[in-house]
């Protein structure tokens, strides 16, 4: 009846393509089983490997970067919340009325924000984007009130850096920058990432890894579209160390407020031990700016800016040092044994060598001069006269024993040497031999010679001090937040000049008289209460010898620089101070003030602090 | 009609081996929804109970009638099936690009998996029709090319190249268990291997994305080949016990994709590591093996290659869907029969080892029957 039974030789085949069939499927699952066999056992670890990779996201936790105080412990650089504004795609509602409020609210550019928002490499919609860092207070106050209407948008808090004051000692301090790549790859940074901002000058550059901290982070579980599950383990950054520097904020604030809309510069030193008290450098720059990012209309302002805001006049400015190198080249002539410091010298106002006529300040002449006198009055052609007896050579090998012509050694950002001349320098310089004028130049700290504020500063700290060449440093205490001391200042003295006492001395109270005398050039410096000396320097910046009475007629950019070095108490110096005011004028009647009003917070100050507190007086 | 002889004969080792295959699917569907639990994902998890539930009830009424009806009943069915994939053309509904489902009130029916089933029984009549013991020359076979044609190209339009691939592969599986004339094999062959240029041609960018994407998974590992490479980490990041139940974290945290369909298998073998995904596999190859002895013992022609047929359509999907999840094969969506989450596809495949068991139990009915 039926159709479809099985005929003897389809009966034989179909068993026979039954066992084909058999060895062909256990043939297929072996190599399916040997699939995951290779998959799960033989590189098993390798997936296993990524699958923790997948789930665990690593974030680092920035550390708190140390803060910068005074040396009283006033705080200057420290780290103030910022609130940056993101939001998180995915929990948008209406994107268009969002960003209609965003711009509202935090006056951002719809256009940007949508770019930021939807476009480009937008794989976890669950990460927040950071739309704007930093806003401010009212943006804050907007966004908070108005957040219940805003899904999506939060506001986050992380630690900005703050300079308390702005531009208050910018070049000392310095500022933060990106860290750059090849400084990834140095492995100088260890505790930095791409992104990171790590200090870029001054104190913050010198002290990075200290000030920088060490960062924590936290493995987070997320899901595959980013979102954050939970935390599995959190190790907490360690904060950056505290830097306490010898800087005194009383003080710097006199020395910018008398730099205000000049340029120049002010170092205040205590002349014992090298401690820089004060630096200031004008024009200046407010590090702030660097922090979110500098616009690029900003920095090509600063850059481009003719006063050289980012330049640290103190240890980079080179100006000729006018009659405060007199000092030097007295010492050279009584060690050298070639002045008797009584025996007068004749001034007439001029001095004639060769052809040349070599005029001196006073038109009129101060008739006759001893070396006190000399200094005192600043007498130009008492000096011509002495440099000519000692030669350049001579002047220059005792300029070089106090330290000048070379670097200091001052690590907080590029320094100039100075500029000490010989006559093989000129020779191997221009291959044009040493002229006897050009002596006499040098004689009264013109023509060649380039001093840098700090060495002048040096200058007359070593002459005070005993001849000991201190090595300045700005930096008092480096200390851990537990109060663990990292670092502790010690005077590193470099050499003394070896200079006789008794010579010293004799310079010692010519420039006491400076000040103190009334026909000294110093005058404006005097106080009655407290011993100023000092020494005026007003540097050519052009060569005018006829008729220098009409230098105030000059284009201020042709003035002379006005320098005025001091040093206080005279008998038992605590502060050395070098001033320099660009295009200033007059030494004594520009310079001289400022320092006289540092000398008189610091000492008074000073007094009121180890005496009973009392209230500041004028 | 039920007669004492059939519950002897009754296939109790494949149900079995079904039941214990229901529990672990049961078991890891659970777990591959119970991250998206508050999502629908509990409600995945008790519809495929209610699935499972109708589906064994479909196999025990195919079980309980003697299968040769359905010789007459072939052709019916093959024609509703084309009927509802014709209507899936006109008002079918589209999901995630391709449209292969009618929309029945609360639940969509698939009707490409009813299709599977259709095939194997039209096939199975006309492979069986033929007296004699001459081997199938071309005029014999245009039809069952034709009946083939029809659903593969509207299953391809769709478009679900695995599923129109996949009633290829039943059709051939089926066409070998029947003696063809050497020279007719031969002109099959060249004809089919000339098909391929234009089936590639008429593939969609998307499909051959994936096709190349298989072939360099690394190229691209968040485009196309982001599936796979995460599948594949999935599986191997199982080791040989697994990480636990519920605690597979590519599963958990959503890295492998279409978790609770066609990568299910990626999550047993998280979980439950390698000795998971070798008992499983050996399940169905154990499966498989017994429905070739099904149709070894069947009693007659008809019973046998219908046994063929639905042990290929078992075969070439846990074949396919697991070449597949482990980089073997081309991502093209097949799914793991009675483990990924589905109704058409289970139910369908309850359907299909329903008539297994009526195949098994009716083996001994002929010979007993001349006996009497």
């Amino acid at each position: 009846m039926r159709t479809s039974n099985f005929d003897a030789i389809s009966i034989e085949f179909f068993q026979s393509q039954i066992k084909k069939a058999t060895i062909f499927i256990i043939i297929l699952f072996g190599i399916l089983i040997l699939r995951l066999w290779f998959l799960q056992i033989v590189n098993g670890s390798y997936y296993r490997l990524k699958s923790e990779g997948n789930r665990i996201h690593l974030q680092d936790i920035s550390p708190f970067r140390g803060q910068i105080f005074d040396c009283r412990g006033q705080i200057l650089v420290g780290n103030r919340p910022s609130y940056d504004l993101y939001v998180t795609p995915e929990e948008l509602q209406h994107p268009e009325s969002l960003l209609q409020k965003l711009e509202q609210y935090a006056n951002l550019d719809p256009k940007q924000v949508e770019k930021k928002l939807f476009k480009g490499s937008n794989i976890y919609p669950f990460k927040p984007v950071c739309l704007k860092s930093d806003i401010s207070r009212n943006e804050l106050a907007m966004i908070d009130t108005h957040r219940f209407n805003l899904p999506g948008v939060l506001v986050k808090t992380k630690p900005q850096r703050h300079y308390v004051y702005g531009a208050f000692a910018s070049h000392l301090l310095g500022y933060l920058g990106q860290i750059s790549e090849n400084q990834i790859n140095s492995g100088l940074f260890p505790y930095n990432n791409p992104g990171d901002l790590i200090g870029k000058s001054g104190v913050e550059k010198k002290w990075q890894s200290l000030l920088n901290g060490i960062p924590g982070g936290e493995q987070l579980e997320v899901d595959a579209a980013g979102r954050q599950i939970k935390v599995i383990a959190r190790k907490e950054s360690i904060p950056g160390a505290n830097v306490f520097l010898t800087i005194d904020k009383e003080l710097q604030i006199i020395a910018e407020e008398a730099l205000n809309g000049k340029k120049g510069a002010v170092i205040a030193l205590d002349p014992c031990d090298g401690s820089v008290l004060a630096l200031a450098s004008s024009p200046c720059f407010d590090p702030n700016q660097f922090i979110a990012g500098i616009k690029k209309t900003s920095w090509d302002k600063i850059v481009s800016s003719s006063g050289f805001p980012l330049q640290n006049r103190v240890l980079a400015g080179q100006y000729p040092p006018g009659s405060i190198f007199k000092m030097i080249v007295a010492l050279a002539g009584l060690q050298e044994g070639i002045i008797d410091p009584e025996k007068e010298v004749t001034c007439t106002g001029r001095f004639s060598l060769g052809r040349r006529t070599y005029s001196c300040w006073r038109k009129a002449g101060h008739g006759e001069v001893n070396l006190h006198r000399a200094l005192m009055e600043s007498c130009d052609v008492y000096f011509y006269k002495l440099g000519r007896k000692l030669g350049v050579d001579k002047i220059a090998q005792y300029a070089e024993k106090f330290g000048l012509g070379k670097n200091i050694g001052f690590d907080l950002g590029h320094e100039g040497k100075g500029l000490i001349p010989t006559k093989a320098w000129k020779y191997r310089k221009t291959g044009v031999s040493w002229q006897a004028g050009e002596t006499l130049s040098v004689a009264i700290g013109q023509s060649y010679v380039l001093m840098t504020p700090i060495q002048a500063a040096i200058m007359i700290s070593v002459l005070f001090n005993g001849g000991n060449i201190y090595k300045p440093q700005v930096t008092k205490c480096i200390k851990k937040p537990s109060g663990e001391i990292l670092y502790q200042f010690a005077p590193k003295l470099i050499c003394n000049i070896g200079i006789e006492e008794k010579y010293m001395t004799l310079v010692k109270q010519a420039l006491i008289d400076v000040v103190n005398k009334p026909n000294g050039t110093g005058r404006n410096a005097y106080m009655e209460d407290i011993r100023v000396a000092g020494k005026t320097g007003t540097a050519q910046v052009v060569a005018i010898d006829k008729e220098r009475n009409a230098k105030y007629e000059l284009p201020v950019h042709l003035r002379d620089h006005a320098w005025f070095v001091s040093i206080a108490p005279a008998e038992k110096p605590r502060i050395a101070i070098a001033v320099i005011i660009e295009n200033g004028g007059h030494g004594g009647s520009a310079a001289a003030p400022v320092a006289r009003d540092m000398i008189r917070t610091y000492i008074n100050g000073m007094e009121n602090i180890t005496g009973s507190k009392q209230g500041k007086n004028d | 009609m039920i007669d004492r002889r059939l519950i002897q004969n009754f296939d109790w080792i494949l149900l079995l081996a079904l039941l214990v295959l229901m529990a672990i699917s049961l078991m890891n569907l659970y777990s591959a929804t119970y991250a998206i639990r508050a999502f629908g994902g509990s409600q995945v998890f008790v519809k495929q109970i209610y699935w499972f539930l109708i589906g064994f009830i479909l196999l025990l009424l195919m079980a309980s009638f003697d299968y040769n009806i359905l010789e007459r009943y072939a052709f019916p069915i093959y024609l509703i099936s084309i009927g509802l994939l014709i209507l899936v053309v006109f008002m079918g509904k589209t999901s995630s690009g391709s449209r292969r489902w009618i929309s029945l009130g609360p639940i969509s029916l698939q009707p490409s998996e009813l299709v599977k089933i259709s095939i194997v029984l039209v096939l199975g009549k006309l492979l069986s029709d033929k007296g004699g013991d001459r081997p199938y020359r071309l005029r014999d076979l245009w039809l069952p090319f034709v009946l083939l044609g029809i659903p593969f190209i509207l299953i391809l339009k769709q478009p679900d190249l695995g599923t129109a691939l996949l009633l290829i592969f039943i059709s051939i599986s089926m066409l070998m268990f029947v003696r063809i004339h050497w020279r007719s094999k031969v002109i099959l062959m060249i004809s089919g291997l000339s098909m391929i240029p234009f089936i590639w041609f008429g593939l969609k960018d998307y499909q051959k994305m994936r096709i190349l994407s298989f072939l360099q998974p690394d190229v691209a590992p968040l485009g196309s080949g982001y599936h796979i490479n995460q599948s594949k980490i999935t599986i191997g990041s199982g080791l040989m016990w697994g990480k636990g139940f519920l605690k597979g974290t590519q599963t958990r945290l959503h890295f492998l994709p279409e978790q609770h369909t066609d990568f299910i298998f990626s999550v047993l073998a998280e979980e439950w590591g390698f000795a998971s995904s070798l008992f499983l596999l050996l399940l169905y190859l154990f499966i498989i093996l017994w429905g070739l002895n099904i149709a070894k013992n069947s009693k007659d022609r008809f019973g046998a290659i219908l046994a063929i047929g639905i042990v290929s359509i078992f075969f070439w999907h846990v074949l396919i869907n697991v070449g597949m999840v482990t980089g073997l094969l081309p991502v093209v969506g097949i799914p793991l029969l009675l483990f990924s989450y589905g109704g058409s596809s289970l139910v369908a495949t309850m359907v299909a080892i329903g008539l297994l068991m009526n195949i098994s139990m009716r083996r001994f009915m002929f010979q007993e029957m001349t006996i009497l």
